[in-house]
């Protein structure tokens, strides 16, 4: 397997949709070629900085003025025409 | 290696009956799916128009569209992909809206060099992530997917930080598989090369572990 074939594969293989022989062919290449294996390391490593930052998170006092604001807004809707939503 | 751990959903089993009672009137109904949903719409219309404002307004207009249109709901998606497209599509007029000069669309296709190859392999620490403080951390990462173009950051944030199957993305985009994978594959491999530099082992450790900064080449000798 070349490396730009393991790089078209990279996507799959990190989701763990991939099928079993593909998988071990990867896993194959991997073992030797060691650029791969950073590539394949650090790209994981991104993946799961990002999911498990608290990047943009909302803060609790904007989250309650704007789920009022919503509430508020589909209420008046809700009078404006009766029986639907 | 291992394939990524997915993030665990709240489950959902009761979401039906609540889009049913709000589709009846029951406002407070619709307001458990704010609660529900929010802080992910947030996430996502930030990611998107990269403006906090713009982000507080899009949750509310994607909310109220939301309750407006719940009728046209017809329960084949779940009820938060249903959602996420319409947040995406309120988050890219937002965009387009701030930098009318230049053609913001999904379906663009991003000109840019092969970036399906990287160019700089460096190892990175262990727990690299540990070398910061939250708020250094949060500040680079910002900073990184930044300057991504929208429609892999689009793609990136809706997969792997919220979660959605490869199937609900395309659903929410409108956009086909092949063109979701491929627009995955370069948003992570561009996002890695991007953090490299903050990330890396010192050269001195490089030099032990025989890290390489020669880009991959495609016989897959090295």
């Amino acid at each position: 397997m070349k490396c730009s074939e393991f790089l078209h594969e990279l996507t799959d293989y990190l989701d763990g949709v991939i099928d079993a022989p593909t998988k071990s062919e990867l896993e194959e290449h991997l073992a030797w070629c060691h650029n791969c294996y950073v590539v394949c390391d650090t790209t994981k490593k991104t993946i799961e900085i990002y999911r498990d930052s608290q990047l943009y998170e909302l803060p609790e006092d904007l989250r309650t003025r704007l789920r009022s604001a919503i509430v508020t807004k589909c209420q008046s809707r809700k009078k404006s025409e009766p029986g639907t939503a | 290696m291992g394939a990524i751990q997915p993030k665990v959903g709240e489950p959902v089993s009761d979401e039906l009956a609540l889009v049913a009672s709000a589709k009846a009137g029951d406002v407070a109904a619709f307001e458990e799916l704010v609660r529900r949903y929010d802080r992910n719409v947030f996430r996502i219309a930030q990611h998107i128009t990269q403006n906090r404002e713009d982000a507080e307004d899009v949750v509310q207009d994607a909310f109220i569209k939301a309750y407006s249109n719940l009728k046209q709901f017809q329960g084949q998606s779940k009820f938060y992909t249903w959602l996420v497209r319409i947040a995406v599509n309120e988050a890219l007029m937002k965009l387009r809206r701030r930098r009318p000069e230049r053609m913001v669309s999904l379906d663009e296709e991003v000109k840019t060099e092969d970036d399906s190859v990287p160019r700089e392999v460096a190892d990175w620490s262990p727990n690299p992530e540990q070398q910061y403080t939250q708020a250094e951390l949060r500040e680079i990462l910002d900073k990184t997917i930044h300057g991504l173009p929208a429609s892999f950051r689009t793609v990136f944030v809706l997969r792997d930080v919220e979660g959605l199957s490869t199937e609900e993305t395309a659903d929410a985009l409108e956009l086909s598989i092949p063109a979701v994978k491929s627009r995955l594959l370069r948003a992570r491999l561009q996002l890695r090369e991007r953090l490299n530099k903050y990330f890396q082992k010192p050269s001195r450790e490089k030099d032990k572990t025989n890290g390489s900064q020669k880009p991959i080449s495609g016989d897959g000798n090295q």
